[in-house]
């Protein structure tokens, strides 16, 4: 049969149903790509920072016995995924992009990862990342970055560029992201992949290496939507571990996503947020937003201008809270009881341990976050800071609540901009910061949020993605419209945008 | 350092002390606080922790239903209110016994707040007088792990090589108790001190929340004291004296603050609000490292869990589960007995209330087993160095002991015997009187004998008897029970005797 | 919006536990003061009457039984000990008191 790496994860599913293929087979493709293209930190995609090769076929090698003793665990049994390196994996490397985690094997399974295993889905490795999350570009990694497959000399978005890079890439039918700003949508859109961040407490968060969270949420990394929809429906659900996880079953992504592809939107009402687009946006993504914002009138929708006046205070509200959140969550990394330990000369105590440790394990991002966390929760400044930004947060979330009793669903563009130079933004925070303008709002107020591929932008040929925001506990939302786009948008360009990217030459390692 | 040390009797004269008391306990659930981790006392170093207590990344925290329904009635017991809506908070500080580097605990929003606890203590007069002491609050937290210091002279952590850490009690539930401000108890307050932390343990022992055990850390004391001149009115700086881990020592250390504060203030210095360690071995206080960074530890609320709201109707049904206040079960039970208020707070002292209360349901009558409680096996409990629950006596022993006697079978003297042979293991009273052949002989010939033999002996005395002075007819008794090695029934001997010589 | 002096990134580092050299003072203390100027710019933006926002999706009472579940092994506890011995996490001496 025709390449297996090209192949969706539900036409993997439904080849491995129907005996035309095997685990094994499925899985080895998908190593041996990895070994052809993703070389290390010098050259090559660079998504993966551990491949587990054996555990892989070893899983696989189960599925198979498993399908051939007509016992599938799951439709996606045998179908392989990699996993984002924040999420905990018993026996298996997680280092969270850090220095100051390297060499750490939890001994625990993250839920979503034992719901993965559990489901028969053999894991290829841990995806790199903007270090402990922290950024946009997957630069912060301590392992060298990730480049993007469009155009290696540009970033794959972040923080979780490696998910995003591996599946852009052909290295992963799917992958799980995490997003706590847009860490999965914003990779997504300059991947030309499909990124959903669930609704807040939808996946459970129990093994995710936190960075803020409030703010976090595991999620699903494509190339298709529907592909989304069924790794979603996975890794949902209510997990008593996790006491922020809604004590809801997870359901009717997969429908949605079914129903969305017929194209037919009508009854459909669509906001444009106002507040996200304009000045400082980049023409060619602005120029594709519109097109599939008439896309969807064509399909039946009624579009109308939403205006969200607080999402303005959303990027500052943000780096407050996750620094807060953040500088207390990477406390535990003191060389105590796992992770490196650095011991300088003389006979210091614990306590000049933990402090030259955290010097050498943190990068740049991580020590700037840690200290404005510091700072905002500081005795005196809480009020100004801290508290503050969580009463704007409230703000926010009700000019979504108000939003939502006009329109059905909201979008935007993803990003700001297409995929940067690598090197680019690494020393300057701020406008770092703002290649998440679009994508935060959702996490501030927990409502879920997809983005899918709008096309390429004019300007430097590379992609752009559409956002498309629901209210809470209306995931089911996102797959209908995200579908309908992609549906559109595919037939319109006689295939997947992915097919226009550039094929990628062999590295050697 | 030598500290200035006032006469307690001169810093009362110059001096208003402030206290405030800050009492930890550690509940006695199955499982700890935010994970399912057990809480046994004593298991080998770090076999109960998973990745929650240990604090490894991306373990999360899920609370204990049972620790909160503690909490709330351990509030309710304290009088106080219970919030309607509270969270948890992070209180971020490093320390290597901390496993997240950070305390999960209540800050603004406790789970309890606003209550009182009345306290009696006896003043030298052996009058009683009753303290109220208001409760600020009482909050749920967590509490650490232990660490084991290694090299340097005494296990101290001073002067230490290195460290060795167990997280087994890292995330045992704890409450945090504490007292506004007690005022005006003036040459009292060592004693309100004491009193309100026995007060407090006999609440939570009646509650069946905790072991409070102090010496093995389940109940833990801080002391806040602060001097003001006297008739100021103003408050003075404070210290906070950790480690006060026995009542006595609370007592102690508020006495040897006392004191050491009024030093300062007379020799023209400030106290330093500062923290301080109590030393058991010798009573006094030393200061603690002050560290730049003590007090900002950056509150903000747990993120990863989720607002507690107790609904009123589950309050009003902890509340019907409460046990009845010590202070009116004593009274309840003084009428009951008849007690005199001394026998009450000599019961009360001795911490023989529920040995008491068990023995009389076990048939005894109130003043026997008063009797056996607080002459004879306090003694014995003194002698062995334990708590006079731990003696080896049960209450359901005590009260057969007195059946014996009841019966005649043995007398108190023999039954001294029969208690012996039970904190020795020897078997029931019955085994034992049979065993060691303790039983009142009523053979009255031998006794006629040994009467009669006591007489020949004593010659002036049975004169004496003879002229009428009945009560030299003890000397006879004595020397009747000597022969008869106490296996006679003393009266049935006076009868015998007077009888010959009247 | 008052800049945030060196001895005061200092003092962040020192409360955050990181040996900042001086040459990392030199680069991050203005970065940070960028970054503080730009978020200083949600103050007032909110009235006292809005409350604070701690978790976007509103849960209360979220409690699990009295039950013992497995813990780790002493193995699985010490695994990623930098130092162990007798079954402990060994650390570096200790400044400071108990807490």
């Amino acid at each position: 049969m025709s390449d297996l790496t090209r192949k969706t994860a539900a036409e993997l599913a439904d080849a491995l149903a129907a005996g035309e293929t095997t685990s094994v087979e499925i899985t080895q493709v998908h190593l041996d790509r990895i070994a052809a293209v993703d070389g290390d930190a010098t050259a090559g995609v660079h998504a993966f920072l551990h491949v587990d090769v054996e555990g892989a076929l070893e899983q696989a090698r189960a599925s198979d016995e498993r399908r051939a003793a007509g016992r599938p665990l799951h439709l996606l049994d045998g179908v392989p995924i990699a996993v984002k390196d924040v999420l905990t994996t018993q026996g298996l490397p997680t280092t969270c992009g850090s220095r100051i985690l390297e060499g750490w094997v939890p001994p625990y399974d993250a839920t979503v990862v034992t719901k993965v295993k559990a489901a028969g889905l053999p894991i290829l490795g841990k995806t790199n990342m903007d270090e402990f999350a922290m950024g946009s570009s997957t630069e912060h990694s301590a392992y060298g970055p990730t480049r993007n497959p469009w155009d290696q000399t540009r970033i794959p978005g972040g923080s979780g560029g490696g998910s995003a890079a591996a599946v852009a890439s052909y290295e992963a039918p799917l992958a799980l992201g995490t997003d706590t700003g847009g860490s999965i949508r914003q990779p997504g859109a300059v991947t030309g992949t499909v990124g959903v961040k669930p609704t807040y407490g939808g996946v459970s968060r129990y093994g995710l290496v936190a960075l803020a969270n409030s703010l976090d949420q595991v999620g699903p990394v494509t190339r298709t939507v529907l592909d989304s929809a069924l790794l979603h429906e996975l890794i949902g659900g209510h997990d008593p571990l996790d006491s922020t996880s809604v004590d809801q079953p997870v359901g009717g992504l997969v429908d949605a996503a079914r129903q969305g592809a017929t194209g037919d939107l009508a009854g459909l009402k669509v906001g444009v947020i106002k507040e996200l687009a304009g000045d400082g946006w980049q023409p060619g993504v602005m120029a594709r937003f519109q097109e599939t914002v008439e896309l969807l009138t064509e399909l039946g929708a009624a579009v109308t201008e939403i205006s969200c006046p607080t999402f303005v205070h959303s990027l500052a509200t943000y780096y407050l809270i996750l620094p807060a959140e953040c500088s207390s969550n990477l406390a535990k990394f003191d060389a105590m009881r796992y992770g490196l330990r650095v011991v300088p000369d003389g006979d210091p105590s614990a306590e000049a341990v933990m402090k030259a440790t955290r010097d050498a394990g943190f990068g740049d991002e991580v020590k700037r976050r840690i200290m404005i966390g510091t700072y905002a929760l500081s005795s005196g400044y809480y009020d100004a800071y801290y508290g503050q930004a969580q009463k704007v947060r409230t703000l926010i979330a009700r000019d979504f609540t108000a939003a939502f009793e006009q329109v059905d669903v909201l979008v935007s563009p993803t990003s700001p901009t297409t995929a940067f130079p690598i090197g680019e933004k690494v020393d300057d925070p701020l406008a770092m910061y703002l290649q998440d303008l679009a994508t935060i709002p959702a996490n501030l107020a927990g409502v879920p949020g997809i983005s899918v591929p709008a096309g390429l932008a004019e300007e430097d040929g590379l992609p752009v993605g559409f956002q498309v925001l629901a209210p809470a506990l209306a995931d089911d939302r996102l797959y209908r419209v995200g579908a309908a786009v992609e549906a559109a948008l595919t037939s319109r360009w006689g295939g997947h945008l992915l097919e226009k990217a550039p094929v990628l030459e062999g590295v050697v390692r | 350092m030598t500290e200035t040390l006032i006469p307690f009797d001169e810093v009362i004269e110059k001096f208003d002390p402030a206290l405030g008391l800050e009492v930890h306990v550690e509940l006695n659930t199955n499982t700890k606080m935010f994970c399912g981790c057990p809480t046994e006392f004593g298991a080998e170093p770090n076999t109960q922790v998973c990745p929650t207590c240990l604090g490894l990344p991306g373990a999360m925290p899920v609370v204990n239903g049972k620790a909160v329904e503690s909490a709330i009635r351990i509030g309710l017991a304290m009088n106080c209110e219970i919030a309607e809506w509270c969270r948890f908070a992070r209180k971020n500080y490093f320390y290597p016994d901390m496993p997240k580097n950070f305390q999960t605990s209540q800050y603004d929003e406790p789970i309890a707040f606003e209550g009182y606890l009345d306290v009696d203590i006896q003043t030298a007069a052996g009058e009683t007088e009753t303290y109220r002491v208001e409760i600020e609050r009482a909050h749920m937290e967590e509490d650490t792990g232990k660490s084991l210091h290694v090299g340097g002279s005494d296990g101290r952590i001073h002067g230490a090589e290195y460290s060795l850490v167990d997280y087994n009690r890292a995330g045992i539930p704890l409450i945090e108790i504490v007292t506004k401000p007690i005022l005006g108890t003036g040459d009292k307050a060592p004693l309100v001190a004491k009193a309100y932390v026995a007060a407090l343990r006999e609440i939570l022992l009646g509650l069946g929340v905790s072991d409070v055990r102090m010496e093995q850390g389940s109940m833990r004391c801080d002391v806040n004291l602060s001097l003001a001149p006297k008739g100021s009115g103003v408050l003075g700086t404070r210290t906070e004296t950790k480690n006060v881990n026995s009542l006595r020592s609370v007592e102690r250390a508020v006495r040897y603050e006392m004191s050491r504060h009024a030093g300062v203030l007379l020799g023209g210095g400030a106290v330093l609000q500062e923290t301080r360690h109590f030393h058991e071995d010798n009573g006094t206080t030393s200061p603690g490292r002050v560290k730049s960074d003590a007090e900002d530890y950056r509150y903000f609320p747990e993120p990863d869990l989720v607002p507690v709201a107790p609904s009123r109707e589950w309050v009003e049904e902890l509340r019907s589960t409460l046990p009845e206040p010590p202070a009116v079960r004593r009274a309840r039970l003084q009428k009951e007995w008849g007690f005199s208020d001394l026998e009450m707070r000599d019961t009360v002292g001795a911490g023989a209330l529920d040995l008491v209360e068990q023995t009389i349901a076990a048939g005894a009558s109130p003043q026997a087993a008063r009797k056996w409680w607080l002459a004879e096996l306090s003694r014995r409990a003194n002698d062995m160095g334990v708590d006079l629950s731990a003696v080896g006596v049960t209450p359901e022993q005590v009260a057969a002991v007195q059946a014996l006697v009841d019966s005649g079978k043995i007398n108190d003297k023999l039954a001294r015997q029969v208690f012996d042979g039970l904190v020795a293991g020897e078997g029931t009273p019955e085994e034992i009187v049979a065993a060691r052949g303790l039983e009142i002989v009523s053979d009255e010939g031998a006794l006629s004998a040994a009467v009669d033999k006591a007489i020949a002996d004593n010659p002036d005395v049975a004169d004496k008897i003879r002229d009428g002075k009945v009560a030299a007819a003890g000397a006879l008794i004595g020397a009747v029970m000597k022969e008869m090695r106490g296996q006679a029934d003393a009266g049935r001997v006076r009868e015998l005797i007077l009888e010959k010589l009247g | 919006m008052p800049e945030i002096s060196r001895d005061e990134v200092a003092h962040l580092a020192d409360l955050a536990r990181i040996d900042l050299d001086d040459a990392e003072l030199d680069h991050l203390a203005p970065q940070l003061n960028v970054i503080l100027e730009s978020v200083a710019s949600i103050r007032g933006v909110a009235g006292d009457d809005v409350p604070p926002t701690s978790h976007p999706i509103p849960l209360t009472n979220v409690f699990r039984e009295d039950v013992i579940t497995p813990s780790l092994t002493p193995e699985q506890a010490l695994s990623g000990a930098p130092e162990a011995e007798d079954g402990r996490f060994r650390v570096p001496r200790i400044l400071g008191d108990e807490q």
